[in-house]
This record gives C-alpha cells, structure tokens and sequence, in this order.
C-alpha cells in the first residue's frame, strides 16, 4: 500500500499535526515504507481468529457508581497554558 | 567512605540497617556524582530538597527498626512518570512547563518504601524510540566506550537516561517503562539488569501512556537481587488502574536461591536471525551452556509467530499512541503554539501538535491514525490484533509443555553509536526491539541480565522470558545466570 501525497495531507489533519506542503512528499514516502513493512502480516492465516482485546485474561473490577474525588478546580486548571474565571480558555469555536 | 554510590541496592540497606552509613551521607555522594556527570544526559531534572529531605526521613525511619529494603536507596525516577510538584515530560516539548499535582502510583509507592528521588531521568520522546535520540532534552550517552575509541554511544532507549545513570553509579537503582523493550534493551547497552514484569503487576496510573495495552513500568538496577527488592516496592494491586491485578506480590528477594536445578529452558529456533552478529550467537550459546551446568534441561522450542511481531507491534502501539497522544491538545496542560490573526480551533490544535511533537512522535501518531482509519482498521488494526493472539498462543503452547523459562539474546547487537542511525530509514531503528518486542505482545515478563562482552569491551545481554505472573521464578532464573556469567566489569570514567 503506498501513500500518495493526499493520503499524507488528509491523515496529517487527522492527526491535528500540521505539515507543511512542501513536506508532505517526503512524509508519504516514510509513511510508505512503514506500511510496506507492515505487510508481512498479510502472509499469516488468521482465519477464525479472534482480535484481541485484553492480553491478561480477567473481568475489569466494578465499583459503585459514586464520586470518589473532585472539588479540585484550582490543580485541574494550573498547568493549563490559558485559563480564565474558572474555565479553561480556547479561541472562539462557534461563530 | 568513598565512593558510597558505587554500592548496590542490597549492600546498602544491609550497612544502613548496621548503621554503618546512613542515608543521608548515600545520598549526598549520588548528588555529588550527579553533578559531575552532565555529560552523560541522564539527569534531566534534578530534585536534591526532595532527596535531602527523604534521605533524612528515611534515616529516622531505618533508626526506629521498621524499615523497608528501599528504605534510604537513592533512586532515580524515568521522566515518563508523573511525580508531585517536578517537572514531568516524557522527553517532549509538548509538556514544557508541566508541573503534575498528582504523584504517580509506582513513584508513589517508591516514596512509601522509604527510596529517596534524586531526580527525573532522559528518555526518548513519549518512550518512542531505541536510542534517545528524539528526547527534547538531548541524547543521555552511555558511560560505556569502544575501547580507546571516545566516540559517544547510544545507552539505549526508551529508557536511556535510567540506563546511562544505573550504569554510571549516579543512583542506585532507577525507574523504566518497557513497551517494546524500553527497559531490557537499554539494560543490555550498558551492562545492568533490566524487568519488565508481566502486564498489570504495576500500575500504570500517573504514567504518562504510549501504548496502554503494551506499557509496563519495571526496575532497572546493578544486580538481579536490587531488581528484585525495587520491584517488591513498585508492584502491587491499585484501585487507580483497572489493568492492574489484584494479585498477591510474592516475596522476590525470598526467591533469589540459585537452584535452577530440573528446570526447563526453553531455545527457540525463531530468534535465530539471519546476519546475527557472531558475537551475539557465541553468547546466547554460552548463556545455554551455563543453564545447563546450572542444572536446567534445554529444551529446543518454536515460536512460530515470531517474525510477525514487529510488524504486529508497528500497528498496534501506533494506534494507541495516536489515540492516547490525543489529549496534547494545547488547551489542559503543556505547550499552546502563538496564533496567528483568524486562527480558530483547529489552527490551534495543528500547530501546537507540529510545535511540540518531535519527527518520529509525529510518525507514529500520523501512523497510527492511517491503521486506524475508515476503510483500513480491518486491513491493518485488525489484523494486527489477530497476529498478536497468535504470537501470545505461541507463548502459551510452550508454556504448556512445561517450559519454565526461555532464553534468548536481548538486543541484535551492542550498543551503537548516536547519530549512526540519522541516515537508517526508521524501520531499521525499529529492528532493536526484534527479541523484546514478542514478550510485550503477549503480556510477559522479561528480564535483560549482562552476561557478556563483545571484542570492542562493550556489555551484551541475554533474556530470560517467564511464565505470566511468575517474576520471582524468572528473576531466580536470571540470578542463577548473573552467578554463572560473572559480569562485573564497570564503564571506565571519562564523564
């Protein structure tokens, strides 16, 4: 499977990365290789074999549905690069 | 006293409870040693209030007669885990400034045991990569050389910096988390040992997260028996995090009896790569030898999934990295690129992630959001996840003819040199975790032990593989082989 540079530009806004035009060439072309390396596993038969999931075998614990911890609005916000009045601060979303 | 850091975990705690050192004076030497030792890399933030104030409580503690084994033991702590109030990165500019108001459970329990942080240790960027290379602090460099050759070498990675700083007598046992072999591969650069304990023995809350199905924290000490007391402090059952299993943590140090005799060795015929360095063959044969005149039986095993799992493990760590990683959003913590006029959102998130992202962070996610995409999460992530079912059934069949333990080389080579890599294409950075990699997708425990030198003076490692929560029989395995091997040989100081 090789990546053509739209492939390369439309993953990179997935991501949110964003890359330049002019490295975008490039960027396919390593993306290219990985996958290429990747497809060895096309080789293997995987016939009715399950995905997995959990590689230790064991049921996630359960709790009681109840607030265990909170009130903490001060160390949630402090390390956030723009806060104000109590919330954390993004550029205008919705026109 | 002289040279108090150059002690081992072990002989330590035995002269602090003799009250033949205290650990004030043990720490003090470290943050001395430390000072002197900026060249290597491996310190990357250094906490010595934190430390004299530990090593103090630790001493009043040891005084009062209750002490545990880590009680005093100057550690260092990889900056992959967050710790209170001290900068934790995870080797990136995306979290430049991050101060965590949380302390993480395997640091946390460190601290309970009495052990004394001595500061944060250099690792490559978000634990991606083989040689600390992309870490935003620099490379950490191994204090080992090619002989009289001062060219600087790899320590390895992930891990790098808790490798370099073992290595170098600067702490005495450090923090690792293994992925992909981010603890066994640097172990085996710089010639200490190196646990990657099986999947949900430590918790992983408060860890910063590559790959959640993958990440395992372990120790990373000088001997097998400091790997196996620092070990006892990390692992144990947290509410915190729900892989974490409620298991009963055996007594690891009881275990170390060196009696491997009736013991099952497994060989398996896969590891044997084409184009492995001679060296590396000479030595997996002498660790076999030395097994068998330990008493175990050799038995010659296949894995036959094996060379499967790197692929396998380059689609399912990318996907959850890209998953994971998704919170560097710019807007909680960590690095917001400057805007630019009419910048909205998106800008704000794209450029901040290119910003702070370093190249092969920026890969691996944009890898991880191919696999993971409409149209090709069945083709690859799929996939994937089938191969790994296939590479733990593997494990499993050999477990199942009673195999205690497996034996394998821990690394296709001795450490290299930095920037010898710069021109590889990452695929063949990627082929270091070729013997590590298989144990992570099946949940195993793994331990690097130096069993070896190559012609140029530099240390080789061997693996051990065990059986799923069975670390104190795997780390009585690896004592036995550390008795036999007889590494003792340090870095000569040039730092």
């Amino acid at each position: 499977m090789s990546i053509d540079i739209d492939t390369a530009r439309r993953v990179a806004h997935l991501a949110r990365i964003a890359v330049d035009e002019s490295d975008l060439p490039a960027l396919a072309g390593e993306l290219s290789h990985i996958l290429t390396f990747m497809e060895q596993l096309n080789e293997v038969d995987v016939d009715g074999v399950e995905p997995m999931t959990s590689v230790t075998p064991m049921r996630l614990k359960r709790r009681a549905d109840v607030v265990t911890d909170g009130d903490m609005q001060d160390k949630i916000l402090s390390n956030a690069p723009d806060a104000r009045e109590g919330f954390f601060a993004v550029p205008k979303v919705v026109e | 006293m002289g040279d108090l850091n150059n002690l081992t975990i072990a002989e330590a705690r035995d002269r602090m409870r003799a009250g033949d050192v205290s650990a004030v004076e043990l720490t003090e030497a470290c943050l001395s040693e430390i000072d002197k030792a900026d060249a290597l890399g491996a310190f990357v933030h250094k906490t010595p209030e934190i430390a004299r104030d530990r090593a103090a409580a630790a001493d009043a503690r040891i005084k009062a007669g209750d002490a545990p084994s880590m009680c005093g033991i100057p550690i260092g702590i990889k900056d992959l885990f967050c710790t209170k109030g001290v900068p934790s990165q995870a080797g990136s500019a995306i979290l430049n400034g991050f101060l965590p108001e949380y302390e993480s459970t395997v640091s946390q329990q460190l601290a309970d045991a009495g052990a004394v942080m001595l500061g944060k240790l250099n690792m490559d960027e978000f634990a991606m990569g083989s040689s600390n290379e992309t870490s935003t602090y620099g490379n950490a460099v191994n204090p080992w050389r090619r002989g009289n050759d001062d060219t600087a070498l790899t320590p390895g990675g992930s891990s790098g910096g808790s490798a370099s700083a073992v290595a170098a007598d600067l702490c005495l046992g450090a923090t690792g988390t293994d992925t992909g072999g981010s603890i066994r591969q640097p172990a085996a650069f710089t010639g200490i040992v190196g646990l990657k304990p099986t999947y949900g023995r430590c918790s992983r809350w408060g860890v910063v997260a590559f790959a959640s199905s993958l990440d395992q924290a372990g120790p990373m000490a000088k001997t097998v028996r400091d790997a196996a007391i620092m070990m006892q402090a990390m692992a144990g059952h947290d509410p915190k995090d729900s892989t974490s299993a409620d298991l009963a943590v055996p007594d690891f140090e009881a275990a170390l009896t060196g009696d491997i005799r009736g013991k099952k060795i497994g060989i398996p015929k896969e590891y044997r790569m084409d184009g492995m360095p001679e060296e590396i063959e000479a030595l997996w044969a002498d660790g076999t030898a030395m097994m068998r005149d330990a008493g175990a039986e050799i038995v010659d095993i296949s894995l036959p999934h094996t060379k499967y799992a790197l692929p396998a493990y380059y689609v399912v760590a990318p996907a959850e990295a890209s998953s994971n990683l998704a919170r560097y959003d710019g807007v909680r913590y960590g690095h917001r690129a400057k805007l630019a006029a009419g910048d909205g959102i998106d800008q704000m998130y794209e450029k901040t992630r290119a910003e702070g992202f370093g190249p092969e962070v920026q890969r691996r996610v944009m890898i991880g959001t191919y696999v993971l995409s409409a149209g090709f999460y069945d083709a690859y992530y799929n996939r994937a996840r089938r191969v790994r079912a296939l590479i733990k059934k593997d494990f499993e069949d050999v477990f199942a003819t009673g195999i205690d333990a497996i034996l394998t080389p821990a690394t296709p080579s001795a450490a290299f040199g930095l920037g010898e890599m710069a021109d590889a294409d990452p695929v063949q950075m990627y082929l270091n975790d070729v013997f590590t990699v298989t144990v992570n997708l099946a949940g195993l425990p793994g331990i690097s032990v130096p069993a070896g030198m190559d012609k140029q003076g530099l240390p080789l490692g061997l693996q051990l593989i065990g059986r799923p929560w069975e670390e104190a029989d795997l780390l009585n395995s690896a004592y036995a082989l550390e008795r036999a091997a007889g590494f003792v040989s340090k870095p000569g100081k040039w730092w």
